[in-house]
C-alpha cells in the first residue's frame, strides 16, 4: 500500500497519537505523519476533525478516523490479515481491554496530569493516593489479563499495551518534576518489569520520546 | 444461532431510570438474550455490585457465566460479540470506527454537557443550553437521509443516544427549557418518531409517567427547582 495512502495527523510528544503510530508499526503499514506545530491548528486538522479538533487523526484513503483507541481499534481492524492481533480474539478479554483502557483515560491518567498541575501538599498528596489506588488497580489487572506472559495481551503487545504504554516518557518527566516515584517495583513490581519490556519493544522505541527532550518540552509549556 | 448450554447464566445488575442500564436491557432484547434482571438501589448499593466492580461501584453490571463486564460502552461490545444474531455495530472497519465515534461523543459530550443544565438558572444556564446544543447539532447533521443512525436499522449509536431521545429530551418538560427546539433539530425529531415505531425499543425504555415522577423527586431530593 502506497504510504500516501495512510496519513497520521499528530505530534511527537502526544501519547494519545503514539498509540495509532505503534499500531502502524505492529502492523508494518507505512504513513505519512503530518505534525501539527504546537500552539496552533491546521486547516487539514480542523477540517478532518471538526468535531474535537484534535490529534491523532488518521487519514486513510482521505477518510479521517479520530480518536486514539477507536484508532487503534480500525487499524488492527483494517490490517487484520498483517502483523499480530492488536486486540484478543476472545469477546471476554477483549472487553477487559477496553475496560482498562478507559479507565487509565478517565482515570489513571487524568490523575497523572493533575499531577503536573498539583499546587499545595495536601493536593499532591491527594494526587499521590489517586494513582497509587489507580497502579494497584493496574497491578492487579495485568497479572489477570497477561496470564503469565510479559505484556496484557500474552507474547506481543496489545491495545491495553498500547493504552498504557503510551504514557511511560510523561510518567518520567512527572516523577523528575515531583521528586516522587509513582510506579514504583517495590509496590507493582509487575507493572514496573511490563514498563521496561515495553519501552524495549521494536515498534514502541521509534515512536517513544526521550526523557531529557519531553521534559524540556514540558517546561516549555508549562511554563 | 449456536446452542447455548442450560449453564449459561446472563446478569443483569441495573436500575429502571439509568439510561446506562436500559441501552444493555435494548441490545440483549434485540438479540433475543433471556436475563435475569437484578434491580439495584443506587443510593443503597449491594455488596453484590460492590464486588462485581470495585472499579466505579456502578451499574449497569453484566454477569455472563460468572464473570462480570462493566462500563456500558463496553458490555453492549461485548453482547455483539457474543450473540452474533441483529448486528448492533457494522462491519466495515470505517462505519464501525464512525459508530464507537459517535457513541463516545453521546457520552462523553452531549451527556456531561447537558447534566449541566439541571440547576442552574438565568445566564448561566443558557450558555449551557447553547453548548449542548451545538454538540446536538452534529447529531442532527450525521441524521439527514437515514432513519436511524445505524442506517435502516437500529445500531449502536442509536441504542447509546436513547440517552438523547428519552432522558435529555424528556426532561426539558421539568427543568423548563426545550433544549432541542423541534425547529432546531427536525432529524433529531423524527428520529425519536422513528425509535418509538420500534417494539425493542417502546418495550425497553422507562415508562414515561414514572419516570417523570422520578426525575421530579430526585430533583427535589437535590433542592433543584423544577418547572
Amino acid at each position: 500500500m502506497a504510504s500516501s495512502d495512510v496519513k497520521l495527523i499528530g505530534a511527537w510528544a502526544s501519547p494519545f497519537v503514539m498509540r495509532p503510530r505503534i499500531a502502524l508499526n505492529l502492523k508494518s503499514v507505512p504513513y505519512e505523519f503530518l505534525q501539527e506545530t504546537f500552539g496552533s491548528k491546521s486547516e487539514l486538522l480542523l477540517k478532518s476533525n471538526p468535531v474535537h479538533k484534535k490529534i491523532p487523526v488518521l487519514l486513510h484513503a482521505d477518510k479521517p478516523v479520530c480518536e486514539s483507541n477507536i484508532i487503534v481499534e480500525y487499524i488492527d481492524d483494517t490490517w487484520s490479515s498483517s502483523g499480530p492481533s492488536i486486540l484478543p480474539s476472545d469477546p471476554y478479554d477483549r472487553a477487559m481491554a477496553r475496560f482498562w483502557a478507559a479507565y487509565i483515560d478517565e482515570k489513571w491518567f487524568v490523575a497523572l496530569r493533575s499531577f503536573l498541575k498539583a499546587g499545595g501538599e495536601e493536593e499532591k498528596k491527594a494526587v499521590i493516593a489517586q494513582l497509587e489506588e489507580g497502579n494497584a488497580f493496574l497491578e492487579k489487572a495485568f497479572i489477570d489479563c497477561s496470564k503469565g506472559k510479559p505484556f496484557f495481551n500474552g507474547d506481543n503487545i496489545g491495545y491495553l499495551d498500547i493504552a498504557l504504554g503510551c504514557f511511560l516518557a510523561w510518567l518520567r518527566v512527572t516523577e523528575l518534576a515531583v521528586s516522587h516515584k509513582i510506579l514504583d517495583e517495590a509496590k507493582t513490581p509487575s507493572l514496573s518489569k511490563w514498563a521496561e519490556n515495553f519501552c524495549n519493544d521494536p515498534a514502541v522505541k521509534p515512536v517513544m520520546p526521550e526523557t531529557a527532550k519531553l521534559a524540556e518540552f514540558a517546561k516549555k509549556i508549562f511554563s | 444461532m449456536a446452542e447455548r448450554s442450560e449453564s449459561e447464566e446472563v446478569k443483569l445488575l441495573g436500575m429502571w431510570a439509568s439510561p446506562f442500564s436500559r441501552r444493555i436491557e435494548i441490545a440483549l432484547t434485540l438479540k433475543g438474550v433471556s436475563y435475569e434482571f437484578s434491580e439495584e438501589d443506587i443510593t443503597n448499593k449491594s455488596s453484590l455490585l460492590l464486588q462485581l466492580n470495585p472499579v466505579y461501584k456502578m451499574i449497569p453490571v453484566l454477569v455472563h457465566n460468572g464473570k462480570p463486564i462493566s462500563e456500558s460502552l463496553v458490555i453492549l461490545e461485548y453482547i455483539d460479540e457474543t450473540w452474533r444474531d441483529n448486528p448492533i455495530l457494522p462491519q466495515d472497519p470505517y462505519e464501525k470506527a464512525m459508530a464507537r465515534f459517535w457513541a463516545k461523543f453521546v457520552d462523553e459530550q452531549i451527556y456531561v454537557t447537558a447534566m449541566k443544565v439541571v440547576g442552574k438558572i438565568g445566564e448561566e444556564r443558557d450558555a449551557v443550553v447553547e453548548a449542548t446544543r451545538d454538540l446536538l447539532m452534529f447529531l442532527e447533521k450525521e441524521l439527514v437521509g437515514k432513519d436511524f443512525f445505524g442506517g435502516r436499522s437500529l445500531g449502536f449509536v442509536d441504542i447509546v443516544a436513547t440517552l438523547v431521545a428519552f432522558w435529555l429530551m424528556r426532561t426539558e418538560e421539568i427543568v423548563g427549557v426545550k433544549v432541542v427546539p423541534v425547529d432546531k433539530f427536525p432529524e433529531i425529531h423524527r428520529w425519536v418518531k422513528n425509535l418509538l415505531g420500534n417494539d425493542v425499543i417502546k418495550k425497553c425504555i422507562p415508562p414515561e409517567d414514572e419516570h417523570l415522577q422520578y426525575i421530579r423527586a430526585r430533583m427535589e431530593k437535590l433542592n433543584v427547582k423544577s418547572a
